[in-house]
């Protein structure tokens, strides 16, 4: 019998998961998708929004405050990416101006740090932004953060502390009894006494299976392009057009490692279709130059999209099921969800776990060992680990400098990478110029050797993404 | 800090030829830098024949031209490193590499000769709309599956493009039991050499869409459907005339790309057009003392040309360390009417060799001349029964022509 079953391994379900393991429970976590974080954690704008934006009264507005409030120390603690960036929000006209002046009083009643900056200032900070601009509001603790790479450190240390994360788990099923839950998942069935469904864009079917959910969510893409590291200097803050009813709007957006960010456009889709399209992406062309000029499309490597599962109160819906209290939905979790995540686990831990479970704290936790970054390191340091281990000196992706020991020990990491997209995932082989071209087979191999299966049997994902087949069997 | 006379960046066709041909100018302080396990770079997974005809006068498969080369250099004692990645050259002619013996070195060379190589352009770069499921893969990264790790990527496959790998690819996948559905080309014309589209397309019917694109890419886990179009004059899509494959497998032969990456971060000036180096008529970069050859400089059609590019390369990195003085006057050469580049683009005219032009046209050309021009004079004439974009052309200058120049050169194509 499992204390919590945890639906979901995105930021909101890893968060809860690390959170939670801190007390003596049992808890089991379950994914359909064969890696955490590869879902709508995985296809984001990667922002900690300082706050500012949400409407006054939401729970939107609460956790997003304290959310961001609280990532530089989680992120200081798991040793993983979080930098200060910045952000404007740009004015074309007086109306616009008007939506800033709100926004600023908005963020001087909630103590976030804004002020107003002339287009010169701008211009002198962010030369690239376009010239119809003529204000911007500064909000400079806008922040960004790797989403997925969080992700997997805190389900690490989650691990690391006793949580049993089930990958490749589809949850088909639930059955209620008195006083505890029998989840039924496509690799096999588990007894619970509290379920938390945090299964973001899967929220409402999951409700579904038990109840007649009490939110509904409409799937909401959002296309995106990525530019390579050549063109880093393109913009250094988050550069915002002012909200709109369709959201935050397209955004320019610099990463943790100098990628830059294009995008997201909104558009409601029927299913979790993941396409990108050619309409999204001329309307993410056309809507970017509303705030930036000169981009340098032709350092695009990649374009994505994610679906945002999105509520149809205008909110979070987080709230325990009306039928079974012992079911606690965590549920449409758009943006600002990924800045809100910290907060959301502490809300539904104080407000819906503590009052079903008694939650006593482990005598002794344990903490992760973040692994070995070799581009972080001095020269010196990096020499000493090549002594010790050769094999941190035999560069696979060349792109972005990864050695062959750091994809080994991605690998072998308590939330290891079993396939060739968690391994990029995790260290970046492949997020280069050359986007795997030329390191993919190399990686292919090593995840083979690692894992002791053919090479022609590597995942590049979820099961039936196996490399190939075996071309010839030579006899000998 | 260790000094070398010249450093050589790449083990491939390129960089072999070069360091070989820095040695036979009397160069012994040599050290060549391979980032693979082995010599010979990427013609090691291009086991079908063809190469070879030019320098070696006979037709050889990709790992036997190869190992002719390091054959070479073994007999000449050329040092080399392998598993060796560089990281970082400066203008000031440093290099820092890293390797699982070593670990990370940095070394002063007195020249460096960049012979980096290419890599292939991939879906994110044009765009492709669609999902993102296992199976789209560039023909390089497949044909290195299949040829060096014996995995045939899929069953039934399509390819974007028809550059020449994605052509040896598609007959390469056919002989391994894949059935491939054709090749949509979004020119009206191919991208690949005539012998590639009769050997590799013609000669086992698979069918060549000229001016039609790869519109959507759908699939969970696998590609499971690619959808094509016809595109008019502009490349754009014509609505109607959409074509859907049930495959499991997208190649794309989209165009090469020089990698550029050392070469930038040592402040060597870039073609927009080629991505490569600008060269001077020595091939040397913008950095006085870099040298830059093969397909990371522009990219070749055969590896018979980069081979004697890089030859050159080596010989006048060789020559320009042992010459204490040059004369030389440089002037800009440009690609005019009907071509896309031309290389080297800036010429010495004190030089007293013959300078080897390369360049490709715009468009195909029947019965044509290309001309190269000073102002509006004509120095020298090459009648072409035929010129293709897809095929690299040369074009000879001999010494005493080139004393008649005064202002900039002009290469042109002209009908006749």
């Amino acid at each position: 019998m499992q204390d919590i079953v945890i639906i979901g391994a995105g930021i909101t379900g890893c968060f809860l998961a690390h959170d939670l393991s801190k007390y003596q429970l049992k808890i089991t976590v379950f994914d359909k998708e064969n890696d955490v974080a590869n879902a709508t954690t995985m296809a984001n704008s990667a922002i900690i929004h300082a706050g500012h934006d949400p409407k006054e009264g939401t729970l939107k507005a609460v956790l997003n405050q304290r959310g961001a409030r609280m990532y530089p120390q989680i992120c200081h603690d798991l040793q993983v990416e979080y930098q200060i960036c910045g952000a404007y929000v740009v004015a074309h006209d007086e109306d616009e101006i008007q939506i800033l002046k709100d926004l600023k009083k908005r963020a001087d009643e909630r103590g976030i740090d804004a002020r107003f900056v002339s287009s010169k200032e701008l211009l002198a900070q962010e030369p690239n932004v376009a010239d119809e601009i003529i204000q911007a509001l500064e909000i400079p603790q806008t922040a960004v953060v790797n989403p997925w790479q969080c992700a997997t450190a805190l389900m690490e240390e989650a691990v690391l502390n006793g949580v049993h994360l089930k990958l490749g788990s589809e949850v088909i099923g639930i059955d209620a009894f008195d006083d505890y839950f029998i989840v039924h998942t496509d690799q096999g069935e588990i007894m619970t006494k509290v379920i938390i469904n945090a299964a973001g864009c899967g929220c409402e079917k999951i409700a579904a299976m038990i109840e007649d959910p009490s939110f509904h969510i409409t799937y909401k893409k959002g296309e995106y392009f990525v530019l390579s590291k050549l063109a880093k200097d393109f913009v250094h803050h988050v550069i915002y057009p002012v909200p709109s009813k369709l959201g935050k709007g397209v955004l320019a957006v610099p990463t943790t490692h100098g990628n830059i960010l294009l995008g997201p456009n909104n558009t409601v889709c029927e299913s979790e279709d993941v396409s990108t399209t050619q309409n999204g992406m001329d309307t993410v062309r056309e809507r970017l130059a509303y705030i930036v000029k000169n981009v340098p499309y032709g350092e695009i490597i990649r374009s994505y999209s994610g679906i945002r599962p999105s509520g149809n109160q205008g909110d979070f819906y987080i709230q325990p099921s009306q039928t079974y209290d012992r079911l606690l939905h965590v549920a449409c979790i758009d943006s600002p969800g990924l800045a809100s995540a910290p907060a959301i686990s502490e809300y539904v831990i104080q407000k819906m776990v503590q009052p079903l479970l008694p939650l006593q704290p482990k005598m002794s936790y344990v903490r992760r060992k973040a692994p070995i970054v070799m581009e972080h390191l001095s020269v010196e340091e990096k020499n000493r680990f090549i002594r010790q281990n050769p094999a941190y000196g035999q560069i696979i992706c060349k792109c972005e400098n990864i050695s062959y020991q750091e994809i080994v020990d991605a690998i072998h990491g308590p939330c290891g990478a079993k396939t060739i997209k968690a391994v990029k995932k995790r260290v970046r082989a492949g997020m280069g110029k050359c986007q795997g071209g030329i390191c993919e087979s190399a990686v292919a191999k090593i995840l083979a050797k690692e894992l002791q299966i053919p090479l022609a049997d590597v995942l590049y994902d979820a099961p039936g993404s196996e490399l190939g087949t075996e071309a010839k069997r030579c006899k000998r | 800090m260790q000094t070398v006379d010249i450093i050589v960046i790449g083990g491939g066709s390129a960089g072999m030829a070069a360091a070989l041909s820095a040695k036979e100018q009397g160069i012994d302080s040599l050290l060549l830098l391979e980032r693979d396990v082995e010599l010979g770079g990427i013609l090691q997974q291009c086991i079908h024949n063809g190469f070879g005809l030019q320098v070696f006068h006979e037709e050889l498969s990709g790992p036997t031209f190869a190992q002719r080369l390091i054959d070479e250099m073994k007999a000449k004692d050329i040092a080399y490193r392998l598993q060796t990645t560089v990281l970082s050259i400066g203008a000031d002619k440093t290099v820092t590499y890293v390797n699982p013996k070593e670990g990370y070195v940095t070394i002063q060379a007195r020249a460096i000769i960049l012979a980096c190589g290419c890599f292939e352009r991939s879906r994110g770069a044009i765009s492709i709309p669609g999902t993102r499921p296992k199976g789209i893969y560039t023909a390089g990264t497949a044909q290195r599956y299949l040829n060096m790790e014996n995995v045939l990527v899929g069953k039934r496959v399509f390819i974007l493009g028809s550059g020449d790998i994605g052509l040896i690819m598609a007959r390469r996948m056919t002989l391994e039991g894949a059935e491939v559905l054709g090749v949509a080309e979004i020119m009206p014309y191919s991208n690949g050499l005539m012998r590639n589209i009769v050997q590799c397309l013609e000669d086992f019917s698979i069918p060549l869409y000229l001016s039609h694109t790869i519109i959507d890419i759908q699939g969970k886990e696998q590609v499971e459907k690619v959808v094509i179009a016809k595109v008019d004059a502009d490349r754009q899509v014509i609505k109607g005339t959409e074509k859907a494959f049930a495959v499991d497998t997208v190649l794309l032969s989209v165009g090469l790309i020089p990698d550029v990456n050392l070469a930038k971060g040592a402040g060597i000036q870039i073609d927009p057009f080629t991505k490569g180096a600008i060269v001077n008529d020595h091939l040397e970069t913008t950095v006085k003392g870099i040298y830059a050859c093969g397909n990371g400089l522009h990219v070749h059609d055969l590896v018979d040309f980069v081979t004697l590019e890089a030859k050159q390369a080596g010989r006048f990195a060789a020559q320009d360390l042992q010459e204490t003085s040059c004369e030389q006057e440089m002037i800009k050469v440009v690609a005019a009417e009907g071509l896309q580049y031309v290389l080297p683009q800036r010429l010495n005219i004190k030089s007293r060799e013959p300078v080897v032009f390369s360049f490709r046209v715009r468009q195909p050309h029947k019965r044509c001349v290309i001309e190269c021009l000073d102002q509006d004079e004509v120095i020298c004439t090459q009648q072409m029964r035929y010129a293709l974009p897809a095929e690299m052309q040369r074009l000879t200058l001999r010494p005493e022509q080139l004393q008649k120049i005064h202002a900039n050169v002009r290469i042109r194509v002209r009908d006749l």
